[in-house]
């Protein structure tokens, strides 16, 4: 084992730093809003929901299943066609934002889903006999009460961003995991990897009580 | 402003696993503007159901549902949102919006009505004053109690000054004590604003303490309607029977009749009492008359709305003869049923 070169590292660790929170952050706010959209409308399209609409449920249900489980080395890979074309480019940090983006949206979708179909029925038959319509009910109190939840259900999603990150930099996305495979792992220098994750834990810590912080504010 | 609810043919079968169950069958009730009219049952008589029509969160199959002279049965639409925010609804399990605060869970019926902040404000605060949870605004449901909860739904409901209160089993998820506590808040409801109000329970408990009309129901149907005096000195039916025995201890059951029996072994004879327009002394003076004497071994009397009704049961001895006379003569001024042997 060799001596661990810092002064050639260290740059490198911001630089993978950067990219890791420059591809998680980019693909959360994405996905964020894409997948909540798209919980919403699986939410409100369920059978017997608010706006009931079997069709647009049963295709929209079949995407996030087909999606789901094919695991993010391949969906990246397949998606690289779509990368040049949002990107210009398929390699790098930016690049890798699309795959990224895709997978945590559907991930997210489902999560918002199930966290909006556990809101208490009663909450949502209150608002109709206050005389509130479908998209008001949705919006005033079937998100709102879901809230709590969904925040601990968004900051899984951003954790299991960061290991998607690690697999990004395999087919040249950068970041973290990358640095740590390629200086670490490949060269057998553990000081490397055990440094890059303190760094992965730190970050994770972060933001699971950043998380669990802002979902005590939201439950009550 | 008060008004009436009326039902008129209303039949709803829903499917379920493959097979229809009929909800409603066929039923007909008027409930006149300024009642509060109970509506009792077992559960799965059908007496949510029919509640619900009068939001129409459930829709009659059949027949159709007024409140006032308005058909809610026939309301789609923005029509039906504006209506419904003129009708209250209490709930069993309250369904309170745990992400809000009391205060934001009372003023939300009425940003749904348009009103502007500073008129939210007052009449949130009315309505805390009038339920007694000024105290409360700012806390959330998770933080009271279910009888609290309970007066903030009622606040809630309130809140638009609706025609037509209507509660689903309102005290059923709450302690005797609250139960009372929330009894007197709905009747306060009634008085205070002639609040016409329509209440689904299964406790008799409620029906005396506050109803004026009670309508009884069973598979469906409306098997038994009165007034709660008429329903609780008089019921028809077996099921309202079990219903005002379950509190009314007036009549001895099976084992307390073979319990009297060891002792009383002569005619029993059952005598509706309660009010009455005299003060005369008619079970004395009759067996007096016929020279019969008598034993009280059982019964009861309750109040309801200001007014007695009860039963005693009676050991009547004396020859066979004369107590026929007795029983004759007792029956020209109350209702009296002989006891089987």
């Amino acid at each position: 084992m060799r001596q661990t070169d810092f002064s050639a590292f260290l740059p490198r660790l911001t630089d993978a730093i950067f990219e890791t929170l420059l591809m998680v952050s980019a693909s959360f706010l994405l996905a964020g809003v894409l997948g909540i959209l798209l919980g919403l409308v699986l939410y409100a399209c369920r059978p017997g929901n608010l706006l009931e609409n079997r069709a647009v449920f049963a295709v929209l249900n079949f995407i996030v299943n087909i999606v789901r489980p094919i695991p993010f080395l391949i969906v990246a890979v397949s998606l690289i066609p779509l990368t040049r074309l949002i990107m210009n480019t398929s390699i790098g940090p930016v690049a890798a934002i699309v795959p990224l983006t895709v997978v945590a949206s559907v991930s997210i979708a489902r999560i918002a889903e199930s966290n909006l179909v556990a809101v208490d029925p009663g909450a949502v038959e209150a608002g109709a006999a206050m005389g509130a319509g479908p998209l008001r009910i949705l919006f005033t109190i079937v998100v709102p009460e879901a809230l709590g939840p969904l925040t601990l259900g968004m900051t899984y999603i951003f954790v299991a961003l960061v290991d998607a990150t690690a697999v990004a930099g395999v087919i040249g996305g950068g970041g973290l995991g990358d640095l740590a495979m390629r200086y670490g792992y490949q060269r057998f220098d553990w000081v490397v990897v055990a440094v890059i994750v303190l760094v992965l834990v730190i970050l994770v810590q972060f933001a699971q009580a950043l998380g669990n912080w802002i979902a005590r504010r939201v439950m009550h | 402003m008060s008004k009436s609810v009326t039902f008129e043919r209303v039949s709803k079968s829903f499917e379920h696993r493959g097979r229809t169950v009929q909800a409603l069958d066929d039923v007909s009730l008027t409930i006149e503007p300024g009642d509060i009219h109970a509506i009792v049952g077992y559960s799965g008589a059908g007496k949510s159901t029919l509640l619900r029509t009068v939001n129409a969160l459930e829709r009659p199959t059949s027949g159709a549902v007024f409140v006032g002279d308005q058909e809610i049965s026939a309301l789609r639409g923005k029509h039906l949102l504006a209506a419904r925010q003129r009708i209250g609804m209490v709930f069993q399990q309250f369904n309170l919006l745990r992400s809000r605060s009391v205060y934001k869970n009372i003023a939300y019926p009425l940003r749904l009505a348009g009103l502007s902040e500073s008129e939210t404000i007052d009449r949130v605060e009315e309505l805390l004053e009038f339920v007694g949870l000024s105290d409360k605004a700012l806390q959330y449901p998770s933080q009271l109690s279910g009888g609290q909860k309970q007066r903030v739904g009622i606040a809630r409901a309130l809140a638009t000054r609706p025609d037509v209160l209507i509660s689903d089993e309102a005290t059923s998820a709450l302690d005797p004590e609250t139960t009372l506590e929330v009894l007197g808040l709905l009747k306060r409801v009634n008085e205070e604003y002639g609040v016409t109000v329509l209440l689904v329970t299964h406790e008799m408990e409620a029906v005396r303490e506050i109803a004026d009309q009670v309508a009884v129901m069973q598979n469906g149907r409306i098997i038994e309607e009165g007034s709660v005096y008429s329903i609780f000195s008089n019921p028809q039916t077996d099921t309202a029977k079990r219903f005002v025995a379950s509190v009314l201890r007036h009549r001895p059951d099976a084992r307390s009749l073979s319990a009297i029996r060891r002792v009383h072994t002569g005619r029993l004879v059952e005598v509706r009492v309660g009010d009455r327009e005299t003060n005369d002394p008619f079970l004395s003076r009759i067996t007096r008359e016929h020279g019969v004497d008598f034993n009280v071994v059982y019964g009861g009397v309750s109040e309801s709305k200001d007014s007695l009704f009860g039963r005693l049961t009676v050991e009547l001895l004396g020859g066979d003869s004369d107590i026929d006379a007795t029983i004759a003569s007792l029956r020209a001024v109350a209702d009296v049923e002989e006891v089987a042997a």
